[in-house]
């Protein structure tokens, strides 16, 4: 009992340090993308290629004044930033990252907690998340805030719709609402994963654009529509406030990520057999970006690179040399494939942001009624239609 | 450990209840009671009923309390003005209301008088596979007269707002 609450505390601070680390970091990937697909550099004066923007982003948001505007509803607009941000923490406790890794004797899950109800743990926590925005929007006293939270609820509710009905499809397949089970049902190769071994593709698309209307990403940001409503249900807050509800934003993408990972890539398994040399996929992969970025070091564009891509290149050779060690072997690849896939995910949210434009509201929801939800309903018919009939 | 979270969150929903009443603002009662719906379904999932309690959060505290709070937003309600209370209310108010509280013990008390008191981790049926067989062999002609209830409410819903937009 006592090892236990002690794992699971280390667990928790493990997770808890990586995922917000990942969270500041995940914003100085958006920006250099999106800056790269419109050609200009994006950030680059703090530290090397502005690897420590996250770090002077914080400082800068923690330190600045917390207005509070005297027209508010003080007590709901102080719970709207905090509600946000709890419940985009929350789900990640039942999402698992790996299989079991063994540490000084203890063997332990790669997960918080695994809940025989896990999948509707993230979908009741993700449909608490709404009341952070709708109350921020309200509390705010703004007519551009309320209608930011009008908005976003009423875009929420529809587009929770499509993505639970998408998300029972893979589950009717795997026969399990575990989401541990979930994924050792989906071993094996890629022609295991549901999006393939159960024909749940059109299951994967639904749930994608479904996840970009629950995040409130481009196409579907309207309840900050920047041309409309100045900056929505966030007008009103400024320093950590302000930030907490960035920081929610980019904690459900990450979750969402998982999620569609967990249902539909097959989680932390390699995408083919180990007997396939599937090992050695992260070590070819870092080997060959670390080979790049010592060739970029060695005819550098700007002065510093010579130094920076240098040591960057040692950096991915060291890492790639890290995959083949056989002790760290059997927890590190299972996270390497998770990882990279979730990472997969979330570029696609950053891509899109930089080639799409928004839509329309009434495009919105029309979409969301008339097209999303049927065709999700479809897919769920037929799909327990071929479970009936196979099992 | 149950028991200490059981009267936590018995106290929390029985507080956000009062507040429910008590609060003149709309949105603030609506909060409150999102508060009842959270606890609840956190008493539930100390009984062993699992699936209730994600279904309770989902719906309830979910779905529908957005929606409660979603048609506040629209209409703009704002707070009630408090009205002075009349002297009947003020000099009986709280006697009758203890005596119904005593009333409704005694009569529980008196219904089970030797039942055994709720012991948690007793109760093992509460997967959503139990549910899920539980209403699709047991209650199956109730669940399907509900889903018959709810889809005439949905066309009824409808006929009522067509004739709002003619």
């Amino acid at each position: 009992m006592d090892a236990f609450i002690v794992i699971t505390l280390i667990k928790l601070l493990i997770i808890a340090f990586v995922l917000l680390t990942a969270v500041a970091y995940l914003q100085w990937v958006e920006r250099k993308v999106i800056a790269h697909i419109q050609v200009r550099p994006g950030p680059y004066r703090v530290g090397p290629h502005g690897l420590l923007q996250p770090l002077a982003d914080v400082i800068k948001l923690v330190t600045k004044e917390g207005l509070m505007p005297t027209y508010v509803n003080r007590p709901l607009y102080l719970f709207a930033p905090f509600i946000a941000v709890t419940m985009a923490l929350l789900s990640i406790a039942v999402i698992p990252f790996g299989p079991t890794i063994n540490v000084a004797g203890y063997s332990t899950w790669m997960q918080l907690t695994d809940l025989n109800i896990g999948v509707l743990f993230v979908l009741a926590v993700s449909s608490m998340g709404v009341y952070g925005i709708a109350l921020a929007g309200w509390a705010s006293n703004n007519k551009y805030s309320l209608l930011g939270g009008l908005r976003s609820s009423a875009q929420m509710i529809s587009y929770e719709l499509p993505l639970a009905l998408a998300i029972v499809s893979p589950l009717l397949v795997s026969n399990t609402l575990s989401l541990r089970e979930l994924v050792g049902s989906q071993a094996g190769s890629i022609w295991n994963w549901n999006i393939l071994h159960g024909g749940q593709i059109f299951a994967f698309i639904i749930f994608i654009i479904a996840a970009f209307a629950e995040t409130n990403r481009i196409p579907f940001d309207l309840p900050e529509a920047e041309n409309e409503l100045v900056a929505g249900f966030h007008t009103e807050y400024s320093s950590m406030k302000f930030a907490s509800f960035f920081m929610a934003e980019y904690l459900n993408m990450v979750t969402v990520s998982a999620m569609a990972t967990l249902l539909f890539l097959g989680g932390w398994e390699p995408p083919w057999p180990a007997q396939y040399y599937s090992n050695l996929a992260p070590t070819v992969i870092f080997g060959i970006a670390g080979l790049i970025a010592l060739y970029h070091g060695a005819n550098p564009r700007h002065k510093l690179d010579r130094y920076t891509l240098s040591a960057f290149g040692v950096i991915f050779l060291l890492i790639a040399g890290v995959f083949l060690l056989p002790m760290v072997q059997s927890w590190l690849l299972p996270l390497f494939w998770f990882l990279a896939k979730i990472g997969l995910i979330l570029f696609a949210f950053i891509w899109i942001r930089g080639t799409l434009p928004r839509f329309r509201y009434d495009q919105l929801m029309g979409f969301a009624w008339k097209f999303l939800f049927p065709v999700a309903m479809l897919n769920l018919l037929v799909t327990s239609l071929v479970v009936a009939l196979v099992s | 450990m149950d028991v200490i979270l059981f009267l936590i969150f018995a106290i929390i929903a029985v507080v956000a209840a009062i507040n429910v009443v008590v609060q003149t603002h709309p949105i603030s009662s609506a909060v409150s009671l999102i508060g009842v719906m959270g606890s609840l379904a956190i008493l539930y999932l100390l009984l062993g009923a699992e699936f209730i309690a994600a279904a309770q959060v989902i719906v309830y505290a979910g779905a529908v309390m957005v929606l409660f709070v979603f048609v506040i937003m629209l209409l703009n309600a704002g707070a009630e003005a408090k009205r002075g209370r009349s002297l009947v209310v003020q000099l009986l108010g709280v006697p009758v209301l203890l005596a119904l509280l005593g009333l409704l013990a005694y009569f529980v008390e008196r219904a089970f008088p030797d039942s055994v008191k709720v012991h948690f981790g007793g109760f093992t049926g509460g997967s959503a596979q139990a549910v899920g067989r539980a209403l699709f062999t047991t209650y199956l002609l109730p669940f399907e007269v509900t889903s018959l209830l709810i889809l005439v409410a949905i066309v009824g819903a409808i006929v009522l707002g067509r004739k709002e937009l003619d």
